[in-house]
């Protein structure tokens, strides 16, 4: 069981208010992200369902209990640390050990859990060590290990993977998403990175300045972005979002057309311009496009051997099925 | 590049590494070496090295005239009270600072150590009233508070610098481990700061163990410690360089072998925070 419910949940540091009232339901067994820039509120958010922040009001409640004033030690709650957090003057088994010690588990089962998390988790041969002869990979994994073995009600993760490169990164990504497969236990997941939370949420939560602006599954956000900032911040490369004259033509404020739905010709289209930068992904090519009506280029994406040279001329048609439109609010018009 | 350090260069740094070395440490060797020496060889124009008559004589007068393990003992109990008493005060006072600051707490600690910038005799006068006033005055509970009171600053300095380097989120893991406050102290905090706590100790216990303003000045037979026995050997009526020597060997040996042993423990201490 893990379903977490947020009613009317306010946070202010001191005349700051960082979380204007904010409503939100996290389903039991459920994959959450919570993306956005930073600043926007979402590690806040994570430490106030933690409880290592008190709200200013509202109610949290946990499998309909109110949690509010629960201190964290007595919310069944785990949380993996952006620092890992280890203890370092514990040895990888003893660290993993710490939370069932303190829950009063006897010897013998702390023992079989230990195994069974680090045979999880490949660290069966470095359960003697400390944590500072460990790798950023392994130290996360034992950080990992120490919230899975108590057994939570959800797992809280505060931008996990910030600290590790790259290659490791995707790997990880893969192993908490396999995690959560396997477990099958609410995961709480907070990052500023817009892939992770595609790749690994089943319902992400797009926050800014402590609004909450859309919540969906991750090809909901990209089909049809509430408004024009999740418009901006879901999705690799950046949708292109233009105003003006072009946008008027289709009777909105501003236009949003994803660089994957734009049609490039080198004969006839609907825009032309000029190529600038073309980034070579191998299986794609990225190029940015400066039309002369757009103050910004356009970026869009061809294929990758897309035969183009740096200041070619270039014409580009954007899918009308995929155009997205947006009122001088911001707002999506369906 | 990394940059090559090549072995002339070596030569040369260790050369002039022992050489300060020896130069700090040679009024202390000077001291050792003429209190095996007769009152008149310490005083010898040009003075003498090594090549003189080793006499125990020095020891043996200071020993028949004055009570040393009297002395040693006020100074281990003054010393030791000091700093324990300091720790218990300055522990909960650094955790806090570093763990739960407020707006204020910067400019407490630069308060704090302001003071240790006041000349100490500024405030003797008012001192010594109050040691009067309160009957303290040639007691070691007196000297204990005096010298408490001095370090604390520095005790509360360095045990926050020390604090500070335990990552908070370190604390916060142990909270949502389901440590209770009791626990995340106990299992957590302290062990992670014992060396930052044994450092702290240590310097401070040599800190009073040398301290001579208050010491002397507040002290006259009953609490004096080993400062106060040095003083007694620099008479008015003519200096006995010897035995004064002999009387200052006695005073330091103690804290210089506690130095010795605990080196290591000490420079981590003096340098943590210089280097991740």
């Amino acid at each position: 069981m893990g379903q977490i419910k947020l009613e009317q949940v306010t946070k202010s540091f001191g005349p700051v208010e960082v979380i204007p009232p904010l409503d939100l339901t996290i389903g039991d067994g459920e994959f959450t992200v919570f993306v956005g820039p930073s600043g926007c509120g979402k590690s806040t958010l994570l430490r106030l369902i933690a409880g290592l922040e008190d709200i200013t009001s509202g109610t949290i409640r946990i499998d309909g209990q109110d949690a509010t004033n629960v201190p964290p030690a007595k919310r069944g709650l785990a949380m993996v640390f952006q620092s890992y957090a280890l203890y370092p003057h514990m040895s990888v088994r003893k660290n993993i050990a710490f939370p069932m010690r303190m829950a009063g588990i006897p010897e013998d089962e702390q023992n079989r859990r230990i195994e069974a998390a680090a045979t999880a988790l490949n660290l069966t041969d470095y359960l003697e060590r400390r944590p500072g002869q460990l790798s950023g990979g392994q130290r996360q994994r034992v950080a990992i290990g120490r919230a899975i073995v108590r057994e939570p009600a959800a797992f809280l993760f505060d931008e996990p993977l910030s600290n590790l490169d790259a290659a490791l990164r995707v790997g990880m990504r893969l192993e908490i998403s396999e995690l959560h497969k396997r477990l099958a236990t609410t995961m709480i997941y907070v990052t500023h990175d817009q892939v992770e939370a595609m790749t690994m949420a089943d319902k992400i939560v797009v926050l800014q300045a402590g609004v909450i602006e859309q919540v969906g599954s991750p090809l909901e956000l990209y089909r049809a972005p509430r408004n024009v900032f999740v418009a901006g911040f879901i999705g690799s490369p950046k949708m292109n979002l233009l105003s003006g004259p072009e946008a008027e033509k289709h009777g909105v404020h501003t236009i949003g057309i994803r660089p994957e739905h734009t049609a490039i010709s080198t004969e006839s289209g609907t825009w032309e311009g000029t190529v600038g930068v073309a980034e070579h992904l191998g299986s794609d090519t990225f190029l940015h496009v400066q039309c002369p009506q757009f103050a910004e280029p356009l970026t869009v994406r061809a294929s990758g051997e897309f035969p183009v040279q740096y200041g070619d001329r270039i014409f580009l048609t954007p899918d009308p099925a995929h155009l997205h439109r947006f009122d001088a609010a911001g707002l999506r018009i369906a | 590049m990394a940059r090559t350090v090549t072995t002339n260069r070596k030569i040369i740094n260790t050369a002039a590494a022992w050489a300060v070395g020896l130069l700090i440490f040679f009024p202390i060797l000077w001291t050792i070496l003429t209190s095996f020496k007769t009152e008149a060889v310490a005083v010898a124009d040009p003075p003498v090295f090594l090549a003189f008559d080793w006499t125990l004589d020095n020891y043996r007068t200071v020993l028949e005239r004055s009570n040393y393990a009297r002395f040693l003992m006020n100074s281990i109990i003054i010393a030791g009270g000091a700093t324990l008493l300091g720790l218990l005060i300055a522990i909960p006072a650094a955790w806090s600072m570093a763990f739960v600051p407020s707006r204020k707490t910067k400019d407490i600690l630069l308060w704090m150590l302001s003071t240790k910038m006041l000349p100490a005799v500024g405030v003797l006068y008012p001192i010594y009233l109050i040691f009067i006033r309160l009957g303290l005055l040639d007691t070691r509970t007196g000297l204990i508070i005096v010298l408490m009171l001095m370090n604390l600053p520095i005790i509360v300095w360095m045990l926050y610098t020390y604090f500070k380097e335990i990552p908070g989120e370190i604390l916060e893991a142990a909270r949502m481990d389901g440590a209770s406050l009791k626990d995340e102290i106990l299992y957590v905090l302290t062990p992670m700061a014992i060396p930052g706590i044994a450092s702290t100790m240590l310097l401070n216990f040599i800190l009073a163990w040398n301290e001579a303003f208050w010491t002397l000045n507040l002290t006259a037979a009953k609490a004096a410690p080993l400062t106060a026995f040095i003083a007694s050997y620099s008479s008015p009526e003519g200096l006995f360089f010897a035995k004064l020597s002999a009387a200052s060997t006695m005073a330091i040996a103690p804290i210089l072998i506690l130095g010795w042993f605990s080196q290591k423990q000490l420079v981590s201490g003096l340098t943590f925070g210089a280097v991740k």
